[in-house]
């Protein structure tokens, strides 16, 4: 019965999405400070991948977690978006746009791109399909001197092409516009705002945001402004 | 001044509709929005042409029937402020408006600017009331209620049910109007012993309705002539949620 | 036409009590087998509805509006009277009672306003119990305010919008019975005739006003709780669409219709701006608590209300009425700003306003004090008419706000057809010549809680009638009449349009059956009605066609009611021949000008009997008798 509501409601369905996007915000921010290692230098993030890659039993269920969130997200996104548009099978002559923000009615465009920026950032540093990187470089033969995988040349090379680097840019980009909008709603969604603190979390939202784009970015930026260089 | 107006018209809810463009001439600044259709209907009339249907009341912003979006905007714009009690002086003279009904698939087209929108009634129906009969209630002061609980339930029960949160929603959504019912009931006490059957019930209906979801872009809230909060669709939200979690409204339906 | 009001005997405080328990109960297994049709759901409708369906009755609720919430009893602003006495100033049933029956100017039927208050006081706790949220104090408690002129604070408030938080009670109990089944609600449905069987109201004929279908409905009783008739002046703060049909054809059925002269003047609406004017909106009475009523002493003064000094103004309510001031009760202060336009001393476009004044208030209190107290009234004036109230003096006019008549009832509230009831506004029970402010939701929810319920089980278990049928021949003649009359309107194809009739017949009503009537004005008038009656039915143009949603349809059906009903009303006022409430004769007044009553002559109701289209209709007086009150002369000096 609980199952049913949370499923076939409208409301059920954003609770879904809201939970889901929230345990993606949180390892978005996880693999931002992972990621924010390289700036310690080639040991500290080596060190960092192969404690990943030696604990399987920590990397497996976190992927299978975190497709389950993809996928139910993505699900109770496509199940909205079809609701939505068949609320209003006649649409306006003449619409305005009042008080909703760019962010907001651009949601399911954001998401889309995204997503097909998490397949492309998948097959360039997780599967490493040496053609996505446009530098032709097979990553798996990267191994520092102590034998670990070397994630920090990887990260280097990976980035020193100016068409991968926009495509990050633009990625980082989307995922900001939609975080700026989603981090509130997902507070709306699970009844977690209030009047008290309403305003003071919409203004979060979209300053954490921010800061997660700046934080991503900053590393492609680096590197093609060869502030980091391979070693 | 004069003014060009570009309206829907459709014979009936069958009919496939589509703009008309009349001249409103003469206008006086001081006429509320819907004295100018008045005039441009007693002069169709005279032409012997089939005025335009519109819905209206009471024509002072609480009685919730007059349902126009003019210029792209449920109600006019005016903050606070139905069509009835939007006047002309907002308008510039040779301006060209395009009115339109309510669109959402739960509120159909009956007739030219006409929609049906007793949606909102069956919500109601399913759920958004006290379940007391008439007579044998407690004193009126038996039960003292802190006034700030009071205020608030106040802010959400002046929802006067015009529905143009829906008409301006991208999605067509009713979850301002739901939120505020389930708000208004949800604050006070009378209304707490029924609250999770309540808010299960209205969502319930309200998805069965066809409304669309809430995507948090606030346009409900912009349009809404009593400026209901976009708080109360958070409150709605958690009321779903305890309802859900604690799962006891099978019960109190199964006894009912 | 025998009218008999059915009082109970016995001491006035144990009338109803004794009434209780003497009327005849009907078997609760047995509810169900009854058929009652409501036509109206506002508080009065609404609240029977639901009640008689808690009840056990099955119930047919219809409404012309799109929805049971929009009646125009949500229109209501200030507040709802009970004799609680929670304020511990002396308030009680006794005083309640008493204040209406003088506030109405002695012409009121004591029974039934006795009892008005008495359950005046179960109001308040059922309104609370459905979870209406009424105004409260820091402690928890529920706030009162005292309203139009009352010397105790018993007025209850949800803001400025009680009537519409009391409409939502009524209605969300009303959808509760339509969501158990036990009400049916027809919405978009208008009652075009009522049927009448073996001399009981046995059902009505109705129109979809979406498809135009036209049907019988039948029914053990059929209750009007339809409003009041206001638009016969066609400017009122009533709803565009409130009319006076479902009474009016009632009274063509053989249900006197009582003191329709008594109409009620509000003092302070916003004024009309122009000949486009479509409706007038009222302003709550409770600004007259801080502003001044004024205008320029000096006749067509064009100067700025700022530029008129303080000695050549004339505060004429403070002038008149010393201790009660700007406060002064509804009517008077009608008159007195009457008066004064008359004079040529009105503010405005026409010269039809007079000035309310915040600037003292506002050097008193300060700005944001008055825009506490009165900020959304101050925001709605200065959304209607483009201006600034803090800076200038509003500009108000009296309109025509309420009817105290309506159909003829008995103390059941049944109408002089048995098993025909009427409730809320439509009946004429309780107000007598003039209603106190924040009586009217009083009146609706009683009628439509506390006493219909009890008296029309009384009538079911003392009549019983076979089960009408929806197809015996007085359900196919009112049919094919109420046919016939559509496509008459669409046959005519004239050159006036149905608004035009409307609109010249609210101002013949306006002008000689206003505010102040003399024998001459309503003479004019009994002419110019019928006349106007007879062009609508020569040249009035209605478009469209019968099987439809059709508007104009509709406003004609209306206006050709109005235009018979306002005949009716200036006769009621002609033969009423002194002054009284809402009621102001010019030949009868005092030396200072105030309404004179004459008790002696006119103690009575006047219940108007229909004979027939071509005849004068009879006069049917039901003598006031008051065993309690003494009669006194309203004074408000």
């Amino acid at each position: 019965m609980i199952l049913t509501r949370i499923f076939h409601s409208s409301l059920g369905k954003k609770y879904i999405m809201a939970i889901t996007g929230g345990a993606m915000f949180l390892f978005v921010v996880a693999h931002l400070l992972g990621n924010l290692q390289i700036f310690l230098g080639p040991e500290a993030i080596n060190r960092y991948g192969h404690f990943l890659q030696s604990n399987m039993e920590i990397v497996w269920p976190a992927r299978i977690g975190l497709l389950i969130m993809i996928g139910l997200h993505i699900w109770s996104a496509i199940s909205l978006a079809a609701e939505n548009k068949a609320a209003r099978p006649i649409a306006y002559v003449n619409t305005k746009t009042v008080a909703a923000s760019y962010a907001s009615r651009t949601m399911m465009m954001s998401g889309l791109i995204i997503f097909a920026f998490i397949l492309y950032h998948l097959l360039h540093y997780t599967v490493q399909a040496p053609v996505v990187n446009l530098k032709h470089v097979d990553f798996r033969t990267l191994h520092d001197p102590e034998h670990r995988h070397d994630v920090y040349n990887m990260m280097i090379i990976g980035f020193s092409h100016p068409a991968v680097c926009a495509i990050y840019l633009i990625g980082m980009a989307l995922l900001c516009l939609h975080l700026s909008h989603g981090v509130n709603s997902m507070f709306q969604s699970l009844g977690w705002r209030k009047k008290t603190y309403g305003e003071c979390l919409s203004k979060a939202a979209r300053v954490i945001a921010a800061l997660i784009f700046v934080g991503y970015a900053s590393i492609p930026i680096a590197v093609i402004t060869r502030f980091l260089v391979q070693k | 001044m004069n003014l060009t107006l570009k309206v829907w018209r459709q014979k009936n809810a069958t009919d496939a509709g589509a703009m008309v463009t009349y001249k409103a001439d003469n206008i006086i600044p001081d006429m509320s929005f819907l004295e100018m259709l008045d005039v441009v209907n007693e002069d169709l009339l005279l032409r012997g042409e089939d005025p335009i249907a519109f819905d209206s009341d009471c024509r002072e912003g609480i009685c919730g029937t007059c349902s126009l979006v003019i210029d792209g905007i449920a109600h006019g714009g005016q903050r606070g402020t139905t069509a009835c009690q939007l006047h002309m002086r907002h308008f510039n003279d040779g301006d060209v408006i395009t009115i339109e009904p309510w669109r959402a698939k739960a509120f159909p087209v009956l007739k030219d600017l006409v929609t049906d929108r007793s949606s909102f009634d069956r919500i109601i129906q399913s759920g958004g009331f006290v379940s007391v009969n008439t007579g044998g209630t407690p004193d009126a002061n038996a039960l003292p209620i802190s006034k700030l609980d009071s205020d608030e339930s106040m802010d959400a029960a002046q929802c006067i049910g015009c529905g143009a949160c829906v008409a301006a929603c991208k999605n067509a959504s009713a979850m301002l109007f739901v939120s505020a019912k389930v708000s208004h009931l949800a604050l006070l006490p009378q209304g707490r012993a029924e609250a999770e059957t309540r808010v299960l019930n209205m969502v319930r209906t309200m998805d069965k309705e066809g409304f669309g979801n809430c995507t948090v872009t606030g346009s409900c809230e912009a349009v809404c002539p009593k400026e209901i909060s976009l708080d109360f669709i958070a409150k709605l939200n958690r009321e779903y949620g305890k309802a859900v979690l604690v799962n006891r409204a099978e019960r109190q339906n199964a006894g009912a | 036409m025998i009218l008999d009001s059915k009082i109970p005997s016995g001491p006035l405080a144990q009338k109803w009590d004794k009434h209780r328990f003497e009327m005849k109960l009907v078997n609760p297994a047995n509810k169900r087998k009854y058929d009652v049709i409501i036509v109206g759901s506002g508080l009065a409708g609404a609240s029977a509805a639901a009640t008689m369906a808690e009840l056990g009755y099955n119930v047919k609720c219809f409404c012309f509006q799109d929805s049971p919430r929009r009646a125009h009893s949500i229109a209501a602003q200030g507040g709802i009277n009970a004799a609680k006495n929670y304020k511990n100033d002396g308030d009680s049933i006794q005083r309640l009672f008493y204040d209406t029956i003088k506030g109405g100017d002695f012409r009121a039927r004591e029974a039934n306003v006795y009892r008005l208050a008495q359950v005046s006081v179960n109001i308040i706790d059922q309104c609370v119990a459905q979870g209406v949220p009424f105004a409260r104090e820091y402690g928890g408690l529920l706030a009162n305010r005292s309203f139009g002129g009352a010397q105790v604070s018993r007025t209850f408030y949800a803001r400025g919008q009680t009537g519409q938080q009391l409409l939502l009670g009524a209605y969300q109990a009303l959808s509760r019975q339509i969501g158990l089944g036990k009400v049916k609600m027809y919405p978009r449905s208008e009652m075009l005739d009522l049927v009448v069987v073996d001399g009981h109201a046995k059902g009505i004929i109705v129109r979809d006003l979406v498809t135009g279908n036209i049907t019988s409905h039948a029914a053990d009783a059929v209750v009007l709780g339809t409003g009041g008739y206001g638009n016969v002046f066609y400017l009122s703060t009533n709803a565009k669409l409130c009319n006076v049909t479902a009474t009016w054809k009632a009274y063509k059925k053989g249900a006197a219709f009582a003191n329709p002269c008594y109409t009620q003047i509000h003092p302070t609406c916003i004024p009309v701006s122009g000949d486009h004017q479509s409706k007038l909106t009222l302003m709550s009475e409770s600004l007259r608590n801080d502003g001044r009523v004024w205008v320029p002493k000096k006749k067509g003064d064009a100067r700025k209300p700022h530029e008129i000094p303080e000695g050549e103004r004339d505060y004429f309510l403070e002038r008149k009425y010393p201790s009660f001031g700007n406060l002064a009760p509804r009517d008077i202060a009608s008159r007195a700003a009457k008066e004064a336009c008359d004079n040529g001393l009105g503010v405005g476009p026409g010269g039809l306003g007079v000035y309310l004044d915040f600037a003292d208030a506002i050097k008193r209190l300060g700005e944001s004090t008055v825009r506490e107290r009165y900020g959304n009234l101050f925001d709605m004036y200065e959304k209607i008419t483009g201006e600034n109230a803090y800076k200038a003096p509003m500009r108000i006019y009296p309109a025509v706000h309420y009817t105290m008549g309506g159909s003829w009832v008995d103390y059941n509230l049944m109408s002089s057809i048995p098993g025909c009831f009427v409730i809320g506004e439509a009946n004429f029970s309780d107000h007598g010549a003039n209603r106190l402010g924040a009586s009217a939701l009083m009146q609706g929810l009683a009628d439509g809680y506390f006493i219909l319920p009890y008296t029309i089980g009384n009538y079911f278990a003392t009549n019983k009638q076979p089960k009408p049928k929806s197809d015996g021949p007085e359900f196919k003649k009112a049919l094919e009449d109420s046919t016939a009359r559509i496509n008459k309107f669409l046959s005519i194809k004239g050159k006036r349009t149905v608004n035009s009739f409307h609109r010249e017949l609210g101002k013949i009503m306006w002008e000689k059956c206003g505010m102040a009537r003399t024998d001459e004005s309503l003479k004019e008038a009994l002419k110019l009605i019928p006349a106007l009656r007879g062009e609508f039915w020569q040249n009035v143009t209605v478009s469209g066609s019968p099987g439809e949603l059709n508007q104009n349809l509709e406003h004609a059906g209306r206006v050709a009611d109005f235009l018979e009903f306002g005949e009716l009303l200036c006769l009621d006022a002609l033969t009423r021949r002194e002054s009284c409430g809402g009621h102001f004769r010019t030949e009868f007044q005092t030396e200072e000008g105030e309404a004179k009553r004459d008790d002696e002559n006119f103690a009575f109701v006047s219940a108007w009997e229909y004979q027939g289209p071509d005849k004068p209709p009879i006069l049917n007086k039901e003598p006031l008798v008051y065993e309690e009150v003494h009669m006194s002369q309203r004074s408000y000096k």
